[in-house]
């Protein structure tokens, strides 16, 4: 009986095994990303701006002119590559402490310019190729190497809501969360991520797409127990929706 | 204004004029004083010639504006004061290492910390000795007239992206602000992306700065850099000597302290001492060669005395020794904080030094 194919790995995808944590959203997205930069048809044409963190290693794995990005200034080369070579496809895939501690300066700017390009954002909480700091989207209570008790308020702040931050700036075009944490939620995901990918194709400006992940090796859970934990704790804070789509507002922002 | 043409034209004006007719497609700067005239004229020129002005939220996004920009093959610069060049460092760096082109211009101005918005060349040893981590070094050009900016900037695209190095133009506050005639050269086309560059169209490119694996990659990577900086010290080094050939007394100096000490090497002549000026045009390479021919041979002369006249602590001065290697003596002329020297000031500090 002859076998059918059914699935296979897309081809911008490179054969290197990735370097991420089982469990890791990380790999997962990347994934989404190679198939849709082949269903797209813009392998040719994309440059990725991926900066320091996990995210940093992304050339190793997607097959795409790819320029590596000092910590939080992804958006800034990102800008620049848009603005000079209006002609490519530019996405700038950025972790928690790179879009929302150091580079939130350049992750806000770009988004009030409505910079014409993608901003994929890697939410896991967490500090991961440091070894499990307190990141800016860190929860309250939640045990860090830096915050050891859990993370306190009073010293360390709330955490920092990057969709509903950038909803309140007029300039985006597009904002939304999404989770990866079931079959359904990858398929929302990847649609997601399409549209957003579309809207530059389309030259509508800024889209902004947050993922929210898991990192099962820094929260010190198995990979099941850490989709529990988006799905129970981060989902909470963080709630899966789209707060504004073709430049409408859809969610008035709670920061 | 017509190719070749003179014209009265600021500094700062003329950088950026000079800048676009060299090719350059993108600027990315952010406020500063006494520099902003250029990203002010930037704003309005560059959309004229189908470039990209962003005026950037702060000086690490212009910098890595600038890496962005030219790590796409485009022709790309910032410009910016000593505070500002300061949060650049480790944009820079990351430039330096990623061999990706980049040229800056430094207006310098009194420091350390906010110091003042006055002329200033105290930012010498961070533009030629590093100021970003790691081993790398800038191509660092001193001009000295508002023509020498012209030609200089006209140049600097070339030499950063033939040897895929940042270039910085470094200058003191003065040169930003004097207005001066000068002759622009043609309007040049934007160059080719080059096959290195993000989306180049022929091979995939992929820049950074990263280097993990193998355990090696990264000392192979210094090695090559080394080599490559060893290849633009031959290249790239230039400098002036003005009445140097007979003198007994010499005076380094680059920027608008060279100006000043050529009017003090005429009146000191016409008191009958025999003195010249020695102006690095280059920074960095240093001009050692040139230099030490020169100290070599006033060294026949036991009562010869090399002069270093800077708006700074003894910074050109370690070059200087470096190069006259302890055969001539040195008396450093300083001016801190912003303060610049006049002609009488110099004349006055050389008779008294060589009585």
């Amino acid at each position: 009986m002859a076998r059918k194919t059914l699935y296979k790995k897309t081809s911008v995808l490179t054969d290197k095994i990735m370097h991420y944590c089982p469990g890791c959203a990380h790999s997962l997205t990347q994934k989404i990303i190679a198939e849709l930069i082949e269903e797209m048809g813009l392998q040719k044409n994309t440059i990725f701006v991926a900066p320091v963190g996990c995210a940093v290693l992304l050339y190793d794995y997607i097959d795409c002119d790819t320029v590596e990005a000092a910590h939080g200034r992804a958006p800034a080369m990102a800008t620049a590559i848009k603005r000079t070579r209006p002609d490519h496809f530019v996405v700038s895939y950025q972790g928690d402490g790179d879009l929302l501690s150091i580079g939130i300066a350049e992750t806000i700017h770009a988004a009030n310019r409505g910079e014409n390009i993608t901003v994929i954002f890697i939410n896991n909480a967490i500090y991961g190729m440091t070894g499990g700091q307190m990141a800016p989207t860190t929860l309250i209570g939640q045990v860090t190497t830096t915050t050891q008790k859990g993370r306190n308020p009073e010293t360390e702040g709330y955490p920092i809501r990057a969709c509903e931050l950038l909803n309140t700036l007029v300039a985006p075009y597009f904002i939304e969360r999404v989770k990866l944490t079931s079959s359904a939620d990858v398929i929302k995901a990847k649609k997601v991520l399409k549209k957003a990918f579309q809207n530059q194709l389309d030259g509508k400006g800024y889209s902004f797409v947050e993922v929210l992940a898991g990192c099962p090796t820094n929260w010190r859970m198995t990979p099941a127990d850490a989709n529990k934990w988006v799905d129970e704790k981060m989902t909470e804070f963080y709630p899966i929706k789209n707060f504004r789509d073709e430049g409408i507002v859809k969610e008035a922002s709670k920061c | 204004m017509a190719d070749n043409e003179k014209v009265l034209i600021k500094g700062n004006e003329a950088i950026a004029e000079a800048a676009v007719r060299a090719g350059c497609r993108g600027y990315f700067g952010y406020p500063i004083t006494p520099q902003n005239e250029v990203p002010e004229y930037m704003s309005r020129r560059l959309p004229e010639v189908g470039g990209v002005f962003v005026q950037a939220e702060s000086e690490l996004a212009s910098i890595n504006m600038v890496y962005g920009a030219t790590a796409a093959g485009v022709r790309a610069m910032t410009s910016s004061s000593s505070p500002g060049i300061s949060l650049m460092q480790e944009g820079i760096s990351y430039i330096a290492g990623a061999e990706t082109p980049a040229v800056i211009m430094n207006m310098m101005r009194g420091g350390p910390g906010l110091g003042n918005i006055a002329p200033s060349q105290a930012d010498y040893l961070q533009a030629t000795k590093g100021g970003g981590h790691g081993d790398y070094n800038l191509i660092v050009f001193a001009p000295s007239t508002v023509q020498e900016i012209v030609d200089i900037v006209y140049n600097a695209f070339d030499v950063a992206f033939k040897y895929r190095n940042p270039v910085m133009i470094l200058a003191d506050g003065i040169m930003g602000q004097i207005s001066e005639a000068v002759s622009m050269p043609p309007m040049r086309d934007p160059a080719d992306i080059p096959d290195w560059a993000l989306g180049n169209g022929k091979n995939r490119a992929v820049i950074k700065s990263l280097r993990l694996s193998p355990d090696d990659a990264l000392a192979a990577h210094n090695k090559h850099l080394q080599e490559k900086l060893a290849k633009i010290r031959k290249e790239v080094v230039q400098s002036e000597e003005y009445k140097c050939d007979d003198a007994d007394y010499v005076v380094v100096a680059y920027g608008t302290p060279a100006r000043i000490t050529k009017t003090v090497v005429d009146a000191l002549r016409e008191e009958g001492l025999k003195v010249g000026l020695f102006r690095p045009i280059t920074i960095w390479p240093f001009p050692y060669d040139a230099l030490k021919a020169l100290s070599d041979r006033m060294s026949k002369n036991s009562s010869s005395k090399i002069f270093v006249a800077e708006m700074a602590q003894n910074q050109l001065e370690q070059d200087v020794r470096m190069a006259v290697e302890g055969k001539v003596a040195i008396d450093s002329f300083n001016r801190l904080g912003g303060v610049n020297f006049d002609e009488e000031d110099l004349f006055d500090f050389i008779k008294k030094s060589v009585k």
